[in-house]
């Protein structure tokens, strides 16, 4: 018998991981730009729920194992876009404004399914050709998750 | 006085054939983390002991937070050699005790809460600990200062990654933004997350002063791969 760790227990431990590991970060781009990505995702993907409260700057440069004054630069330019707000005392939050976020979501979506669609035409794969392709991987993903629960 | 460091035409010449630095003027600004970078014999070592003090400039001069190198001007200056000048038969809160004594702005409890963290107990001997524990201690002792420049010489030879990480935390979590921290280094995709800006060395000329942001912007490539490219043989 294995035992199941329930969500709680599993979001432990990745915070627990999250906070060991340094960020992996690429060296050939500047380094709050990819902060700011990273970030990003964390607030679409709900890690940083709407509203809710962000690390300070030296926690989350600490964390990731940047300079502070990096995490600066990627926080005032998450502020430009709206994504996080400052307030005066009271830290960062997340901006409650969950259209902003989904809206942010789509940008990043569609993006990803530009590359994936010219890799695909790259490939030679007419468009209905892909969309028979698309749903045989959600059926197999489907199934895969029916055996893992 | 927003300009924490002014280097104006230092040069440290040992002998008529041997100038380890030539004619160096640098401003530095407080608040970064600026890495010192350059091969080995390019002026490191000699640069950073003029910035503490230990060596006299053949020419040119170096003000500190609005001070003269000097005594007013080592106050301030927290220095981690890139030899240790502690002895090894000294017990770590002997070590303490002796920091207490030396420097107005050490703090004690800041130093025992990182050891505390490290499982690093003070009544042991330094000479008993691991090579990355040393250099951990040694970090401790330079970080738990109040000053407004770090020097380290050094701080990340020869430990391992881990170790790396922990000293990369350690100088990120302790300096306060007000102050500067320099980092001479030849490792530098070790440490060039942490960097907002770069000095290169070379021959004991300054070779270029700029912000990593600026270089992988520019040159689409890391500190370290474009230092390789700039002092390629």
């Amino acid at each position: 018998m294995y035992y199941k760790l329930n969500t709680a227990e599993q979001k432990t431990i990745l915070t627990e991981r999250m906070m060991q590991m340094a960020w992996e970060l690429d060296a050939d781009r500047p380094i709050y730009a990819q902060l700011v990505e990273r970030i990003r995702m964390q607030i679409v993907s709900g890690y940083y729920q709407p509203g809710g409260k962000l690390p300070s700057v030296r926690e989350l440069a600490a964390t990731a194992a940047v300079n502070p004054n990096t995490m600066q630069k990627a926080f005032a330019e998450l502020e430009r876009t709206g994504l996080i707000i400052t307030q005066r005392t009271n830290g960062r939050n997340v901006t409650e404004d969950e259209e902003l976020i989904a809206g942010v979501k789509q940008g990043m979506a569609r993006e990803h399914m530009e590359v994936f669609f010219s890799k695909m035409k790259e490939l030679g794969f007419t468009k209905e050709e892909i969309k028979a392709l698309v749903d045989g991987e959600i059926m197999q993903n489907v199934k895969e998750e029916g055996k893992g629960l | 006085m927003n300009e924490l460091v002014e280097i104006v035409g230092l040069t440290k010449a040992y002998d008529a054939r041997h100038v380890a630095v030539n004619n160096i003027t640098l401003t530095l600004p407080r608040g970064k983390i600026i890495g010192l970078l350059g091969p080995n014999g390019s002026g490191k070592t000699t640069l950073i002991k003029m910035l503490n003090g230990l060596l006299t400039p053949t020419q040119g001069s170096i003000i500190i937070n609005g001070k003269y190198v000097g005594v007013d001007s080592k106050a301030q200056v927290a220095y981690l050699p890139d030899r240790t000048y502690l002895s090894g038969n000294q017990k770590i809160s002997e070590i303490l005790d002796c920091f207490v004594d030396f420097y107005a702005d050490f703090s004690r409890e800041k130093a025992e809460e990182m050891l505390r963290s490290l499982n690093i107990d003070p009544s042991t001997k330094l000479k008993t600990l691991s090579k990355g524990n040393k250099e951990k201690v040694q970090l401790i002792l330079v970080m738990s200062r109040n000053a407004c420049l770090y020097v380290l010489d050094e701080p990340i030879a020869g430990v391992d990654p881990a170790a790396r990480d922990y000293i990369l935390r350690t100088i990120i979590n302790n300096y306060n933004p007000d102050a500067t921290v320099i980092i001479s280094t030849h490792l530098i995709g070790d440490i060039e997350q942490i960097l907002d800006e770069v000095i290169f060395m070379r021959y004991g000329h300054l070779v270029l002063y700029t912000s990593v942001d600026n270089i992988r912007e520019q040159h689409g490539k890391s500190v370290d791969a474009y230092f390789r490219e700039v002092f390629a043989c």
